[in-house]
């Protein structure tokens, strides 16, 4: 027993142990989505976040402890974000094309999903930082936690929200639009992006090209859709 | 590869100190993200644009790093184990809330746009 403390001690005290963790967390997520077939439940950031979790309650590190080496990855959040800009600007003949259908879809979206959030967990008794970390989890992870910080709610748990409801939306996204009858990739990709961001776009993207645009169409102006609408919602609703 | 890099923290910083210096409520990534948008559509063939067939570095960089998002998320969603007291006990309503919201954003979104594209076309 003291040998493998002894063992494991300083290398637990490096940031490379985390930093390597989190790497292999994710690769076998994504090997156990390949073996599921592609399977939009199988979800490789869903199997790594609960891998690792369950790995630092085992040896009972606390998550700063975690964070310090994983904070690598995290930095690139920023550099991923800015690269959005990329497809945007790569793509701007589609979305000048549907410009109409992109700008309603967008609005009312963004807002049905930001407005429903709070409505519901104040109905059901969550006080106000959860509704205000619930708001802009629709959004891309970074800029949500970025908003919450801003408006009063809770990062982590916005982090937590933003991942699950993309999770949530990956999951769902394909088979309940076509049962609604929705067979436009569009239209799926950009609803994939505006109520999934990042995770729901990872879905869809694989299966076609103009989905991947119209998702990053979703993200992007989503993200400063929100980073406008919730800090004005959260204006106008003063702390009590 | 370093330039592209470079290119991408360069837009990064630049919001960052935009968000400072003017007190904007956006992100810095997200002003960085419109900067650098911005940018490309206005020196069109230089970054973004695929030069004979090959996409350029930025291109691939950006595609890379999109592609690979779900990694980035992961050191994020761990933090959850630190919320674990705000989830016991206010299970029901983050849960629905997420759900339900979730899902109706995802079918007003789609919806809307399915039929606004349709009737542009007809």
């Amino acid at each position: 027993m003291h040998a493998i403390k002894a063992f494991w001690m300083p290398l637990a005290v490096t940031p490379l142990l985390w930093l390597a963790t989190t790497l292999f967390a994710y690769l076998i997520g994504k090997w156990l989505q390949k073996l599921c077939r592609n399977s939009p439940i199988a979800n490789p950031v869903l199997i790594a976040i609960v891998l690792v979790a369950i790995l630092l309650a085992a040896t009972g590190t606390p998550y700063d402890q975690y964070f310090a080496g994983a904070q690598f990855i995290n930095f690139l959040l920023g550099p991923a974000t800015v690269a959005l800009a990329v497809p945007l600007a790569l793509n701007t003949a589609h979305i000048k094309s549907s410009l109409h259908g992109v700008g309603l879809a967008l609005i009312s979206g963004s807002i049905t999903t930001t407005l429903s959030g709070v409505v519901v967990v104040r109905m059901l008794g969550g006080d106000r930082s959860i509704a205000l970390s619930m708001a802009p989890k629709s959004v891309t992870t970074p800029i949500a936690m970025a908003v919450a910080e801003e408006v009063g709610g809770v990062p982590a748990l916005t982090a937590a929200l933003a991942i699950a409801g993309g999770i949530f939306a990956a999951v769902i996204g394909q088979v309940v639009l076509r049962w609604l009858r929705v067979d436009d990739w569009r239209a799926h990709g950009l609803a994939a992006g505006v109520a999934g961001s990042g995770v729901a776009a990872a879905q869809v993207a694989p299966l076609s090209g103009l989905a991947a645009a119209f998702a990053a169409v979703g993200i992007g102006l989503n993200g400063l859709l929100t980073a406008l609408i919730v800090p004005l919602l959260a204006h106008l609703w003063p702390a009590s | 590869m370093p330039a592209a890099f470079a290119v991408l923290v360069g837009a990064q910083l630049l919001g960052e100190m935009l968000r400072l210096l003017l007190h904007l409520p956006l992100p810095g990534p997200v002003i960085g993200m419109f900067i650098l948008t911005i940018g490309l559509l206005f020196s069109y063939g230089r970054w973004a644009r695929k030069r004979e067939d090959k996409p350029s570095a930025l291109e691939n960089m950006s595609t890379s790093l999109i592609e690979n998002m779900g990694l980035l998320f992961i050191p994020a969603g761990v933090g959850i184990v630190t919320e674990w007291t705000v989830l016991r006990r206010d299970w029901l309503p983050i849960l629905l809330g997420l759900l339900v919201s979730t899902a109706l954003g995802l079918v007003v979104t789609a919806l809307i746009m399915h039929r606004v594209t349709q009737r542009a076309s007809r």
